[in-house]
């Protein structure tokens, strides 16, 4: 086994020089076991192609269907001739297993290629600087912008955050505090609440502002809607965050006399810090996209508004579906070039809360 | 200090020692409590003002609101009558949260055994990652992209579904329109609820006790049949509620389903033909132009589906709770 041979004798090295021995993995297939299972992929690629250029199967679908049911027939009989039915059941679904996986990596793929084709070549300076209150519908896109979504996005979110964040706090310390006698209902409730639909919560909102409150279209109204939908992501990872932190941090405080009000205050929740913003940060960008609530409360806007509390709005998403609404070339293209901004946002609402996720540990 | 008072200088007089909790941390539980309380709080108001709002309704259609497959507002001009039935929308959301399930849950559930027992070391982070990307693409993007890059391939897929096997009634196809329909709605949801029946699925795995899988290694298991009598039997609890998780984000799903799916009041068995419902999508389109009764009824359908998501939600966390989260 060349495994072995390759593992030099440890006491002949220079004793200076920290030697890790490597791991050996006698287990592990040669050059040559793996010899047959090569040329079968390589056989069935070669033998897939030739299946489709003869028969009446076509295009890229008919050499994928072909492909895999050629692969999962190559391999079994490999397997079965080599070894017994076991093995050509573990060979079979170790390729479906694989190929499972691959079809799921397959439409992120072309979502992100496709954002950066469509959305890309409508990217202007000009956009991030201007609203669409003068621009026709039809105008190109070198004429008008989505600021004021973008404005309008930064609104809602930045208002739902500052609701969620003390309730879902004050939720998770309930939950690992507390943990009062409810804490087994409100933890199933919290569970409940993430999966409300979205737009059972634009249309509660709707109810409550404008029906039984009177009020009319503003981002405020849409932010309290994002809110719903925000708290119980906030409140779950804040939750698993807390649960992390040694209870010895806590006994130690309450034995220094500290009260309960104040281990939470100066020890628990500082040496949580940022994995309560990641919480925070995850609930920003699972909102931060959200469509339907907004088209029941912010009622949309053309021009700028910047005050959140009276009048109309508009929101990237929002942006993206009056222009996909539509129906016309200019619309679509605007619609994807809105997609492209709203997903970079995302993404970095994203990234920053993995690398601080990251750097807890 | 000490100086000038001699007798404090022997220092701070002793801690009153109780268990009774201070003044002030029992303002700390107060407000804590009620602010975990909130959540119960929105919820049962969410019921409430559906509810309230979508009584008229409710009283006036009766069950038939469930089971009739008419809306039609009242028209003064037109002199109709209003009528409103949900039965085809709650009809075409099961159907496309099921076909989204019949193509996602596999897709999921290989990925997460994928990720638990085949992936080589170095691909379990970068596709650990793809699909957590995938759980935050906002639903509008899907929408877009089922819609402009999904729709005219699947539309090939359909015809040759219905080329093939268009002798089974489901499969059938009176007119020639593949556009839009059930099958193109349900595959871009089985795109949406792939991650988070892959999430759960993977917690599922990691639950697995190791002596049994290295008790079945060692009686010379190959992976496969390891995984076959020792990672299913255990989570195959786990794998249905999240599967159930995702069917419930699959009913409430609004405006990916909408950009993909031809609304048609009526219910049609087969499912490439461009006709399908959605209780979210008939809300988007028609809260628009919709009248003050007609908002009502909204808010009714609202209600409708506040409740039958919600029944699935507790049951998919109650399933999930007794497999994983207690052991």
């Amino acid at each position: 086994m060349s495994t072995v041979t390759e593992n030099k004798p440890q006491g002949s090295n220079d004793p200076n020089q920290m030697m890790v021995p490597r791991p050996l993995k006698p287990w592990k297939a040669t050059p040559k076991q793996l010899l047959p299972d090569v040329f079968g992929a390589i056989g069935t690629v070669i033998a897939s192609l030739i299946l489709v250029l003869v028969s009446p199967l076509a295009g890229i679908l008919g050499f994928i269907l072909t492909f895999i049911v050629l692969s999962l027939f190559i391999a079994a009989s490999i397997s079965w001739i080599r070894k017994d039915r076991k093995a050509a059941a573990n060979s079979v679904s170790t390729i479906i297993i694989y190929f499972l996986a691959a079809f799921v990596l397959l439409p992120v793929a072309s979502i992100v290629f496709e954002i950066i084709r469509k959305g890309a070549p409508g990217l202007s300076i000009g956009m991030f600087f201007d609203d669409m209150s003068v621009t026709a519908s039809d105008a190109p896109l070198s004429e008008g912008g989505l600021l004021h979504a973008l404005v309008g996005s930064l609104y809602v979110v930045a208002l739902a955050t500052i609701v969620s964040i003390p309730i879902g706090l004050l939720t998770a310390l309930y939950l690992t505090e507390v943990k009062g006698k409810a804490s087994g209902t409100v933890r199933f409730f919290v569970q409940a609440m993430s999966g409300v639909p979205s737009i059972v919560a634009g249309l509660f909102i709707y109810a409550v502002w404008m029906i039984s409150l009177g009020g009319s279209y503003n981002t405020a109204a849409g932010s309290l809607a994002l809110a719903i939908l925000m708290i119980p992501t906030v409140a779950r990872t804040a939750e698993e965050v807390l649960k992390l932190i040694p209870t010895d941090l806590r006994e130690a405080g309450l034995a220094l006399g500290a009260t309960q009000w104040k281990t939470v205050a100066l020890v628990v929740i500082p040496a949580a810090r940022s994995g309560l913003i990641t919480a925070v940060i995850l609930g920003t960008a699972r909102v931060a996209g959200e469509t339907a609530p907004l088209l029941l409360t912010v009622g949309g806007n053309d021009a700028m508004n910047w005050n959140p509390f009276s009048g109309n709005n508009s929101a990237l998403p929002f942006y993206v579906w009056k222009n996909f609404g539509l129906g016309t070339e200019t619309g679509a293209e605007r619609a994807w070039t809105g997609i492209f901004v709203l997903m970079v946002v995302v993404m970095i609402f994203f990234t920053i809360a993995r690398v601080l996720g990251n750097k807890k540990g | 200090m000490s100086t000038v008072n001699p007798v404090k200088s022997e220092g701070p007089t002793p801690r009153e020692i109780t268990t009774e909790p201070r003044f002030s941390d029992r303002i700390f539980r107060g407000i804590v409590s009620s602010g975990g309380m909130i959540s119960l709080l929105v919820l049962g108001l969410i019921s409430l003002f559906l509810f309230y709002n979508g009584l008229n309704v409710f009283r006036s259609e009766g069950l038939s609101f469930v089971t009739s497959f008419e809306w039609i507002a009242e028209s003064i001009e037109n002199g109709t009558e209003a009528s409103y039935g949900i039965g085809a929308m709650l009809y075409g959301t099961l159907v496309i949260g099921f076909i989204g399930l019949f193509f996602g849950f596999p897709l999921a559930v290989g990925a997460a055994l994928f990720l638990s027992y085949y992936a080589p070391e170095w691909l379990k982070k970068p596709m650990v990652l793809v699909v957590d990307v995938m759980a935050a693409i906002p639903s509008i993007v899907f929408g877009l992209w089922g819609f402009y890059v999904l729709m005219p391939h699947a539309e090939e897929w359909a015809k040759l579904i219905n080329k093939y096997f268009g002798f089974i009634p489901i499969f059938s196809m009176p007119g020639d329109f593949y556009s839009r329909s059930p099958f193109i709605a349900g595959l871009v949801l089985a795109v949406m609820i792939i991650p988070i029946i892959t999430s759960i699925s993977r917690e599922v795995f990691a639950q697995t006790p190791l002596d049994r899988i290295q008790a079945a290694y060692a009686l010379g298991a190959t992976r496969w049949s390891m995984i076959r009598s020792v990672v299913i039997p255990y989570g195959k609890g786990g794998v249905i509620g999240g599967a159930m998780l995702g069917l419930g984000r699959a009913i409430g799903e609004t405006v990916a389903v909408y950009t993909v799916l031809n609304l048609v009041y009526d219910i049609r068995p087969e499912v490439l033909l461009s006709a399908g419902g959605s209780v979210a999508s008939l809300i988007v389109n028609k809260f628009g132009e919709a009248t003050e009764p007609e908002l009502k009824a909204l808010m009714a359908a609202g209600f409708v589906l506040f409740m039958v998501t919600l029944a699935v939600n507790f049951v998919a966390n109650a399933i999930i709770n007794k497999t994983v989260r207690q052991g």
